[in-house]
């Protein structure tokens, strides 16, 4: 609870000084006054913990993220190959999913990074069944292979 | 130096125009709501970054540039939620998505 | 340079715009405003940076807000019109 705390804060005053540009002694009250009242409605709300501030996974996240980065871009390079293709092959497919996360941050996480790859949409969340909309075979067969699901995965241990 | 940011600010910004333009053309060419989520969603991912990448290499270490980073970082949190929604509210509202197999792989 | 960027994104935007003129169904309209939304960001960024004033950025970052916020707003309401039409339905059948 202390420690969400202390990560909240933190993360709110590196919010604010990337935001104001001015640094001066009133402006830094002001900045104190907010984040105090910005933690004491989260503590009201009671969104202070694990699964709002998952402080659990910032070592991995950098890590993952980039391999995801390079998944979508090789995605969008196939995704305007297609739109610009005199032909058009694209191949409509919807599929379910078996997401293998334990905790719904993890299948949350999983189904996030399936939507912003490009050419493939999640479509529906239950429990841990993912209905998913892809634009060609091909990208929805290598959602079926699970490679990004083993990584979510790994994220989460 | 001068010269090579200009230039690879250049490629960043002519890239991402032409991806913007992609998805432009996206959103004629796919036949139905399904499809055009994702020509979209090629446009709020990799053009975004390409187009904000390009002006922070104009910006130099600033403020200016890590307020592009923000943007970047809103665009890409909130465009994923948006498409996932408005793909499920369409398939709640019946909206049933043109399936086919035409490139057997 | 950033004139020809400024071009090509609203020529984005128009082609987003006809869209949802066109759009046979209100999804697709929805799906091209919110396009038409992210384009918008990256103009007045773009923007900013033609006429030389980085203060421009602090709108672009407010509104990639508001946009995802009136996106999601306008799908709460299809929702709730679907529910609404589904409790209907089952309570007079």
């Amino acid at each position: 609870m202390i420690k969400h705390i202390v990560y909240l804060a933190s993360a709110l005053g590196l919010f604010w000084l990337m935001l104001s540009g001015h640094y001066t002694g009133f402006m830094f009250g002001c900045a104190t006054a907010s984040i105090a009242l910005t933690l004491f409605i989260a503590w009201r709300m009671d969104v202070v913990d694990d699964e709002a501030e998952p402080i659990h996974l910032t070592g991995q996240i950098f890590h993952y993220w980039l391999w995801l980065a390079m998944e979508v871009a090789k995605a969008n390079l196939d995704v305007c190959r297609r739109i610009w293709s005199p032909k058009l092959d694209i191949s409509p497919t919807m599929i379910c999913l078996t997401a293998n996360q334990k905790t719904p941050l993890g299948v949350m996480l999983y189904a996030n990074s399936i939507t912003v790859t490009p050419g493939t949409v999640c479509v529906n969340v239950e429990g841990d069944k993912l209905e998913v909309h892809a634009l060609t075979w091909s990208a929805a067969e290598d959602l079926l292979d699970g490679e990004m699901d083993r990584r979510v995965c790994r994220l989460e241990i | 130096m001068n010269l090579l940011i200009d230039s690879l600010t250049m490629v960043c910004l002519a890239l991402g125009c032409f991806l913007g333009l992609t998805g432009g053309i996206g959103i004629y060419r796919l036949p139905d709501f399904f499809t055009r989520l994702h020509a979209s969603s090629v446009t709020d991912s990799a053009c975004a970054f390409l187009i904000l990448f390009g002006l922070a290499l104009q910006a130099g270490w600033s403020l200016v540039t890590i307020k592009l980073g923000l943007v970047f970082f809103f665009l890409v949190l909130s465009s994923p939620t948006a498409s996932h929604a408005l793909a499920k509210t369409a398939l709640n509202s019946n909206q049933q998505p043109l399936l086919g197999r035409e490139d057997k792989r | 340079m950033y004139a020809a960027t400024c071009v090509a994104i609203l020529i984005v935007m128009a082609l987003a715009l006809l869209r949802a003129i066109l759009g046979p169904t209100a999804f697709d309209r929805l799906l091209a405003v919110n396009m038409f939304g992210t384009k918008t960001v990256l103009f007045i960024a773009v923007f900013g940076f033609l006429t030389e004033r980085p203060d421009f950025l602090d709108i672009a970052l407010v509104y990639a807000l508001v946009n995802f916020l009136g996106t999601i707003a306008v799908l709460r309401f299809f929702e709730r019109k679907h529910l609404a039409a589904k409790t209907e339905a089952e309570e007079s059948p």
